[in-house]
C-alpha cells in the first residue's frame, strides 16, 4: 500500500476513522492523507430581501453583500475544518504514523474525492456523519455516495476502534468477493488475522469449489483460513455470525445491484453496514 | 455517476424550498407588469406576453443550465418583433417564435456558448445599459401626451417602490405600488388608462395551437431574419445573465445546456400562443436578492404568474398603466450600470468607446445583437492595435558596411505589417542582409507576405538575403501547423 485517504469530519466517528486509518497505515507502511471537505455553500438565503425592488447599482451592491455573508460563513468553516484536521493529525501521530498530511478543500465531497483518490489504495470513512446523530440506525448519506462512486476499497469505520484479530469474509462468489480475497492475500495489512469465508445459501458444488480455492489462496499466503456454508437470509446470517462469534471486521463486495433495484428492495450492502456493529471493508 | 445526478437534481430543485417559493412569488409579481409591458412593446395583446412568461419560466426551470435564473418575455426580444407584428400579424410572430427556439437548440448543440468569451466586459456593460435604455424608451408612449394626473401617479408609484423597502423588506414594494395605485384609481374613479385597455388578458390556461401560417418558403424567408435576430439576442442576454447569476451566487452553470433550454422553451411557447423571450437580468437579480437559488424559484415564478392572471384577471385589468410604468422605470434604473458612467473617465478610452458604441448602435437599431456585434468588432480592432505595439526592429551593420543584420522582435501580424515594412532601409547599399526573426512571432499570412516582399526588395537592390530563425517564428502560424493542440505548444509559442 502506498497511500490511504481518511475522510474526517466533526462527528464522533472521526476518532475511530483516525484509529482504523492509522492501523492500516502502520500495517501497510502507507502514507496517510486526512481529508476534510467543507462542502458547497448552500447560498446565503438567511436574510432574504423580499422587497422586489432594485435600485441604483443593485447588482454590485448585491454581489458585495452576498460575498460578505459567504465570506463570514466560509471563514468560520475554515477555522473549524483546520481544528478538526489538527486534532485528527495529533491523534494519528500519537499512534505512531509518521507520514501524515492534512488537506482542507472546498467543494463537493464526491468531486473532491475523485481528485485525490487516483493514487490511493484505500479510503477510510465513518459509518455516519455529522448530521445523523438523531437517528441511531441510519447511515450517513455521504457513505453510500462515496462507496458507489469510488473504485477503491473502502473501510467503513465503526463507532469505536477495536484491534482486529478475526475477520469474516462474506463470500457470494461474485467478482468483488474474489477481488477481496486476492487483496487480502497480497496485502501486508491483514497479516496474522484469522479469516472465515462465509457463504450464505444452499449447498452447491460450484460455490464449494470457489470457496475451497479462496481458502487455499489465503492459506498459501500464510493465513489461518476456513470456510462455512450456511443456509438462510444473507444479511441476518452474516450479522448473527459477526455478533455471536465476535468478529472484528467484515469484508464484502459492495453494491452489486443496480440503483433501481436498491430503490425498491433496499441494498444488502447498506443493510449490512447498518446491521453489523463492526467495521466493514468494501470492495467494488 | 447516477448517484451524483440524482443528488444534483435534488439539490437544484429541493435544496432551498422555502426561500425558492417565496422568491418565486416576489418574481411573479414583478413579472406580470413586465410581461404586459413587453407585449405592448411588441404590439400584441398582453395575453401573448403573459402566456410566454409562464411557459418560458417553467420550461427553463426544467431544461435550463442555470438554476435560479429567471427567463420570460423580455424587452430585448420584444423590440425586435415590432415590424413583424405590424406587417404580418400575430400568427407570423408565433411561427417566428418556434423557429427562434429551433435555431437556439441548434446553437446549443453546436456548443456555440463558447462565443461568449469574445464578448468583453465593456460590451457587456454596453449591453445592459442599452437594455435599460430600451426598457425606458418603451415607457415613453405612456409618458408623452398624457394627463398630468399620470405623472403624479407614476411619481407616487416610484416613491412607494423606493421608500417602502426602507421601512420593511417583508413585502414586495412593486406589489404595494400596484395595489395602492389601483385602489386610488377605482376609489376616486380616475379616468386613467388601465391594463384592460391594452388588449386581451388570458382567461384560461394556455392550450396547444398551431400558428396559422402558410407553410411555404416565402413564409420562412419572412420570419427567418426575425427569428435569427431574436435567437441571437435571446442567447446573448441569457448567457450574460447566467454569468451575472454565476457571479452573484458563486456557482457554475452549464452554458450549452442553457442555450438548448432556451430553445426548447421558445419552441414550446410558440405553440401555446406566446412570444419569444429569454433570460432577464433585472428579474434574475430580484430573484437572487429575494433568496431564490434553485430551479424551484423559476418554476414557481411561472406557475404563480399564470395562476394570478387567470384567477385575478378581473382585478389585473383595472391596474392603471401608471403603476406598470413606475415598475418598469425601476427595472430600467436597476438594470443600468450606473458605475459605468463614472468609469467612462477612469477606464482606458478604448473600452469606453466600445461600451458607448454598443449602446449607440442598439439605441439606433433597437437590435441588441447588432450592438454586441459592433462592440465585439471594436474590441477586436482595439486589441489588435494594442498588440501591434509590441513590435520592434533594430539593426546593426558590420564595420565594413557591407552586411547588415535586422533583428525583428515581437508580434508580426496584419496590424503591424505597416510598421514592419517601414523599418527597413532599402536605400542602403549592402552585399548581404540578415533578417533575424527568431525573436518574433509570425501570426498570419499578411506577415508572411510582408516578409517575402522585404526579401524581394533587398534582392532587387542587389543584396543577398538570409533569414534566421524562421522556423521558430512561424510556429505561431497556429492554424496551419495546428501546434495549439499538441503538448507543450504554449511553451514553444512563448519560449523564443
Amino acid at each position: 500500500m502506498k497511500k490511504i485517504i481518511a475522510l474526517i469530519d466533526g462527528s464522533s466517528y472521526a476518532q475511530s476513522v483516525c484509529d482504523y486509518a492509522s492501523w492500516v497505515a502502520q500495517q501497510g507502511e502507507a502514507s496517510l492523507v486526512l481529508l476534510h471537505v467543507l462542502g458547497r455553500r448552500d447560498g446565503s438565503t438567511d436574510n432574504a430581501d423580499l422587497s422586489g425592488s432594485i435600485g441604483l447599482g443593485a447588482r454590485t451592491a448585491l454581489l458585495e453583500e452576498l460575498a460578505e455573508i459567504d465570506g463570514q460563513k466560509a471563514r468560520l468553516a475554515n477555522k473549524r475544518g483546520r481544528a478538526i484536521l489538527e486534532d485528527a493529525k495529533a491523534r494519528v501521530e500519537q499512534q505512531g504514523v509518521t507520514r501524515v498530511s492534512t488537506t482542507l478543500r472546498n467543494g463537493q465531497l464526491i468531486e473532491t474525492m475523485h481528485e485525490f483518490e487516483a493514487d490511493a489504495d484505500l479510503i477510510v470513512i465513518g459509518k455516519r456523519g455529522e448530521a445523523s446523530n438523531f437517528d441511531m440506525e441510519h447511515l450517513g448519506s455521504n457513505l453510500e455516495r462515496v462507496v458507489r462512486s469510488t473504485k477503491k476499497p473502502v473501510l467503513v469505520a465503526a463507532r469505536a476502534y477495536k484491534p482486529v484479530a478475526k475477520m469474516l469474509i462474506a463470500f457470494d462468489g461474485g467478482k468483488s468477493a474474489m477481488r477481496a480475497v486476492e487483496h487480502i492475500a497480497t496485502s501486508r495489512v491483514f497479516t496474522g488475522i484469522d479469516c472465515l469465508l462465509l457463504h450464505v445459501g444452499s449447498e452447491s458444488s460450484g460455490y464449494r469449489k470457489q470457496l475451497g480455492g479462496a481458502v487455499a489462496t489465503l492459506q498459501q499466503a500464510g493465513f489461518q483460513a476456513e470456510y462455512r456454508v450456511v443456509a438462510g437470509q444473507a444479511d441476518r446470517v452474516i450479522a448473527d455470525t459477526v455478533e455471536s462469534e465476535q468478529f472484528d471486521l467484515l469484508v464484502m463486495g459492495a453494491y452489486g445491484h443496480s440503483r433501481i433495484r436498491n430503490l425498491i428492495i433496499g441494498s444488502t450492502t447498506t443493510q449490512m453496514i447498518g446491521a453489523c456493529k463492526v467495521p466493514v471493508m468494501l470492495f467494488r | 455517476m447516477r448517484a451524483d445526478l440524482l443528488s444534483t437534481l435534488r439539490i437544484e430543485w429541493l435544496g432551498n424550498v422555502r426561500a425558492d417559493i417565496l422568491a418565486g412569488l416576489v418574481v411573479a409579481l414583478a413579472l406580470i407588469p413586465e410581461a404586459i409591458a413587453f407585449s405592448i412593446i411588441a404590439g400584441v395583446d398582453p395575453r401573448v406576453g403573459l402566456y410566454a412568461s409562464f411557459s418560458i419560466a417553467v420550461i427553463c426551470a426544467i431544461a435550463g443550465g442555470r438554476p435560479g435564473m429567471i427567463s420570460a418575455a423580455t424587452a430585448a426580444t420584444a423590440v425586435l418583433m415590432v415590424t413583424l407584428v405590424k406587417e404580418h400579424g400575430l400568427q407570423y410572430l408565433l411561427a417566428a417564435t418556434v423557429l427562434t427556439g429551433i435555431l437556439q437548440i441548434i446553437a446549443g448543440m453546436l456548443k456555440l456558448g463558447f462565443v461568449m468569451r469574445f464578448v468583453s466586459r465593456s460590451v457587456m456593460t454596453g449591453f445592459v445599459n442599452a437594455l435599460a435604455i430600451l426598457i425606458f424608451m418603451a415607457q415613453l408612449p405612456e409618458l408623452i401626451n398624457v394627463p398630468w394626473l399620470t405623472y403624479l401617479m407614476i411619481a407616487g408609484g416610484l416613491a412607494i417602490i423606493y421608500l417602502l423597502p426602507m421601512v420593511t423588506n417583508a413585502i414586495p414594494s412593486p406589489l404595494v405600488c400596484i395595489i395602492v395605485l389601483t385602489t386610488i384609481t377605482i376609489a376616486l374613479g380616475l379616468d386613467l388608462r388601465t391594463v384592460g385597455d391594452m388588449g386581451e388578458l388570458p382567461s384560461t390556461l394556455p392550450v396547444f395551437l398551431l400558428p396559422q401560417i402558410p407553410l411555404t418558403l416565402e413564409t420562412l424567408m419572412i420570419i427567418l431574419p426575425y427569428s435569427a435576430a431574436v435567437a441571437a439576442v435571446g442567447l446573448l442576454e441569457s448567457l450574460m445573465t447566467a454569468s451575472i447569476v454565476d457571479e452573484l451566487t458563486d456557482t457554475r452553470s452549464d452554458k450549452n445546456r442553457e442555450c438548448i433550454g432556451q430553445g426548447i422553451a421558445n419552441t414550446a411557447t410558440g405553440f401555446i400562443g406566446g412570444m419569444a423571450g429569454c433570460a432577464m437580468i433585472g428579474q434574475s437579480i430580484i430573484n437572487v436578492k429575494s433568496g431564490g437559488r434553485g430551479r424551484l424559484s423559476t418554476f414557481c415564478a411561472g406557475v404563480f404568474l399564470l395562476l394570478m392572471i387567470v384567477f385575478l384577471g378581473e382585478w389585473v385589468k383595472q391596474i392603471p398603466m401608471a403603476a406598470l410604468v413606475a415598475i418598469m422605470i425601476m427595472v430600467s434604473i436597476g438594470t443600468f450600470s450606473w458605475s459605468s458612467i463614472k468609469h467612462l473617465r477612469e477606464h482606458p478610452r478604448s473600452s469606453s468607446i466600445v461600451m458607448l458604441a454598443t449602446v449607440i448602435v442598439v439605441v439606433a437599431t433597437h437590435n441588441l445583437a447588432l450592438g454586441v456585434l459592433v462592440g465585439v468588432l471594436f474590441s477586436g480592432i482595439f486589441f489588435a492595435w494594442k498588440i501591434a505595439q509590441l513590435f520592434r526592429v533594430s539593426s546593426v551593420a558590420t564595420d565594413d558596411g557591407t552586411t547588415r543584420t535586422y533583428q525583428i522582435e515581437g508580434q508580426l501580424f496584419f496590424a503591424s505589417v505597416e510598421n514592419f515594412n517601414a523599418s527597413f532601409d532599402f536605400k542602403e547599399s549592402l552585399d548581404k542582409v540578415i533578417i533575424d526573426v527568431s525573436r518574433a512571432h509570425i501570426w498570419d499570412i499578411s506577415s508572411v507576405a510582408a516578409l517575402d516582399m522585404v526579401v524581394l526588395k533587398f534582392r532587387r537592390e542587389g543584396a543577398e538575403v538570409e533569414i534566421v530563425g524562421l522556423n521558430e517564428a512561424s510556429e505561431t502560424l497556429v492554424d496551419k501547423l495546428a501546434v495549439h493542440d499538441k503538448p507543450g505548444a504554449l511553451e514553444r509559442l512563448m519560449g523564443h
